[in-house]
């Protein structure tokens, strides 16, 4: 929904009169919440007049009190104040920029060239790791510069923040990893925290931004939030636990979805038991009908993910997925696959570790015999022989995966067939939309026998569980 | 001393006076709620003291406390007011013949037969209150809908009596586990404050405060323990409360140390589901003895 942007002229009439502040501000302010509505978030004017009225209450020359304010006001739900603070920061640090441009003010006391030189990058690589260790944000921020600056005498540079970004990182030898190889006395053995391992890149990556800017004596255009700076954190271990808790959320929503229709949408179903009863009292005329109540679909699942390789970040949050739809549906048989299928129904219901699930899977489950690619077509028909007679029109069969078949025949034709005997059937694929049918992923000749949706971010999942359980299929 | 505190460091140092620590951006959104007289919604894990907070503001600021605990159901006339037609019943009866309607039905609509509920009495107090709206996720949306009225204007619509204005601005606080979207239109007049678990230095105080016998170096290794805990991946991960419980029950059972031995018989106290019990036991329980082997005799000395 991207807003019109409107000019300055219209913010100084509308606060004008309402705040003693500069008028400035207020149309920053605006402009502030125009970003935000940029972003998605939903931002009326008479939460920018809170703003106002709240920032006319706390000093201004305290960021933190500032940035509390602005988001107590603007920002109302867990996931809008994740990006209120992403638009905070580029917001400010964008128009604190495009002032010192303006007015042609240049960054004293930076690193000259010639000090970065005398710079050992061993040293430094101790410093920094030393310094992450210890938490000491001051130094960090310093010794981010003189990493630039020793980075750049390198030459090493492309040009590019992100990769930059990267590739400093890796110069400097910083992971969250243990790493066994450096000496015991090394900061960087036990693996460097990784909350201070981004927050280091972080200040790289502003002070990249900064001596671009000052170089190029222009800002670079505004780039939209991406959706990945929102998606699920998927990969690094401890990541799970952020996800099982969306999960979590998403499992509570769901136990409460089928009430918030209550009233709004009558059932068409008579019961006739509680209207004759209820027309007791009206001495046996039926004045009032009684309807059956709307009870949520619980459906029998069958889940298969994929597990090979090439979903190997998508498959942590999958397995998730799947730990948190054991917990939700009790009629539920999974199953993993990659050149085999393999039933994995008992391992959810006893672990919740992924790794405990991961090792079941790879001692016991033997899906992987030869090559290690999947292997659709023989997948398909092995699921049938395993559960084809059960397969009835009230079960639901989900399947996760990339459609990437590795060049072999996709076997639509046995899908085909698996997904007539099914009641319904659910593609959840990890990649965006724009990269499906490329390369050898064959998404839609699947996609003709059941409905695929892209799962990547928290509210793919949860349009999917949405239409998961609603009682009535959806308009397709 | 129920003056109006003129900036945030006020109401943080009242807070603290009152048993509560807040964080700084806690502090300043209830400032911004005395101030700017609007409705708070404080969302959050639970046990992370969103309760406690409109008990500390009451307290600090010497105000009632109106407290509207929500669940799935509630209506009207347990959240706001109710004819008590028992006592309209009885006026009717004991009216002699000859009086009229008219007369009776002015009568028994009157303030005399209203039974006030947390909400109108909040609205009706003479002094000024907070008012504590629990868990308002719980209802229904119409509940919801019904609180609009209240929340804006602080005021409430009765068709009987016409519409009862507060004389006095009570201090709303809504809290939420989020547990349902809200709607629009609520979180629309409220001012937002979302509370998570607190840094490391942080609980340290809080556990200080409500266990303040506990030895210091004790009460760093709990909630260095509980930091841990808390990112591994439980269904229920331990809150603040929970650190409270295990603080005064280490205190009770006067530990001086946190080791496995007392981790194991204690561990129940923050962790409360088998399959939690069973991770936490292997993760933390296993390093800690591993951490003591080296120092400290073997186990089962």
């Amino acid at each position: 929904m991207p807003a019109p942007r409107k000019p300055d002229a219209r913010a100084a009439a509308l606060f004008g009169s309402t705040t003693g502040g500069p008028t400035g501000l207020a149309a920053r302010l605006v402009e502030f919440g125009e970003e935000l509505r940029g972003e998605g978030l939903a931002i009326g004017t008479s939460e920018l007049l809170d703003a106002v009225a709240a920032l006319e209450l706390v000093p201004w020359d305290q960021r933190e009190r500032f940035r509390a304010a602005l988001s107590a006001t603007l920002a109302k739900t867990p996931e809008d104040r994740k990006t209120f603070d992403l638009v905070f920061d580029r917001f400010f640090f964008r128009a604190a920029e495009q002032a010192a441009v303006r007015e042609g003010v240049r960054e004293g006391g930076g690193i000259d060239a010639d000090a970065a030189a005398q710079l050992d990058m061993e040293a430094l690589r101790a410093l920094i790791a030393e310094a992450m260790a210890a938490g000491d944000e001051g130094t960090m921020k310093d010794l981010a510069r003189l990493s630039i600056a020793a980075f750049g005498r390198q030459g090493q540079g492309s040009g590019v923040v992100g990769v930059d970004v990267q590739r400093i990182r890796r110069a400097l030898g910083l992971r969250s990893e243990p790493q066994l190889g450096l000496p015991p006395e090394d900061p960087r053995r036990k693996g460097v925290p990784r909350e201070s391992l981004r927050a280091f890149e972080a200040m790289l990556r502003r002070e990249l931004e900064r001596a671009q800017i000052e170089r190029q004596q222009a800002l670079p255009p505004a780039r939209p939030l991406n959706e990945i700076d929102r998606a699920l954190p998927s990969g690094p271990l401890q990541d799970l636990a952020a996800v099982h808790r969306v999960v979590a959320q998403l499992k509570r929503r769901l136990k409460t979805q089928g009430q918030e229709q209550r009233g709004s949408q009558r059932h068409a179903h008579v019961d006739v038991r509680r209207t004759m009863r209820a027309s007791l009292q009206t001495g046996g005329v039926p004045v009032q009908l009684k309807f059956r109540p709307r009870r949520p679909r619980r459906p029998e699942i069958y889940v298969l993910c994929d597990v090979s390789t090439s979903v190997t970040s998508a498959s942590v949050f999958f397995l998730s997925v799947l730990h948190a739809l054991h917990d939700s549906f009790r009629r539920m048989r999974s199953f993993v696959f990659i050149e085999r299928i393999s039933e994995v129904t008992d391992v959810f219901e006893r672990e919740r570790d992924f790794r405990a699930v991961s090792e079941a899977i790879g001692r016991d489950a033997g899906v992987a015999d030869v090559s290690g690619y999947t292997d659709y077509g023989r997948v398909w028909n092995e699921f049938r022989t395993l559960v084809e007679d059960d397969l009835h029109p009230r079960a639901t069969v989900i399947v996760l995966g990339d459609a990437r078949t590795n060049g072999r025949d996709p076997k639509a034709e046995a899908f085909a067939r698996i997904t007539a005997k099914a009641g319904r059937t659910f593609w959840l694929n990890p990649e965006p939309k724009l990269y499906w049918n490329y390369g050898d992923s064959v998404i839609s000749a699947y996609a003709a026998h059941c409905e695929a949706y892209e799962c990547w971010t928290t509210q793919h999942l949860e349009d999917f569980v949405k239409a998961l359980t609603s009682p009535s299929m959806p308009p397709r | 001393m129920s003056t109006v505190p003129s900036s945030a460091d006020q109401v943080a140092a009242g807070l603290r006076g009152a048993g509560y620590l807040p964080a700084e951006s806690t502090a300043l959104v209830s400032y911004l709620a005395v101030a700017l007289g609007k409705p708070v919604l404080v969302e959050g894990p639970a046990g992370v003291g969103k309760t406690e907070l409109a008990k500390a503001l009451a307290r600090s600021l010497d105000r009632r406390l109106v407290r509207l605990q929500c669940y799935e159901g509630l209506d009207e006339a347990k959240a706001l007011y109710e004819w008590n037609y028992r006592k309209q019943l009885l006026r009717i009866q004991a009216e002699s013949d000859g009086t009229g309607w008219s007369d009776v039905q002015d009568d028994i609509f009157g303030h005399e037969f209203l039974l006030t509920r947390p909400l109108m009495e909040a609205i009706a107090s003479p002094e000024p209150v907070v008012l504590l709206i629990d868990e308002i996720d719980k209802t229904d949306q119409e509940f919801e809908a019904m609180l609009l009225e209240l929340l804006s204007d602080f005021q409430i619509s009765i068709p009987e009596l016409g519409t009862i204005t507060s004389t006095t601005h009570p201090i709303v606080l809504l809290t939420s586990n989020n547990s349902r979207e809200l709607t629009e239109a609520l979180k629309r007049r409220c001012l937002y404050l979302w509370l998570d678990y607190p840094c490391l230095e942080h609980e340290l105080a809080i556990v200080h405060l409500h266990a303040p016998d506990l030895p210091e170096t004790v009460a760093r290794k709990l909630v260095q323990l509980i930091a841990t805990i808390r990112e591994l991946d439980l269904k229920k991960p331990p809150s603040i409360a929970e650190s409270i419980d295990w603080a005064r029950a280490l205190l009770l059972l006067g530990a001086t140390d946190i080791d496995a031995d007392v981790f194991a018989s204690t561990m129940s106290l923050i962790v409360k589901h088998r399959t939690d019990l069973d991770i936490v036991a292997d993760r933390v329980g296993v390093k800690l003895r591993a951490g003591a082997g080296a120092g400290v005799a073997p186990e089962g000395a």
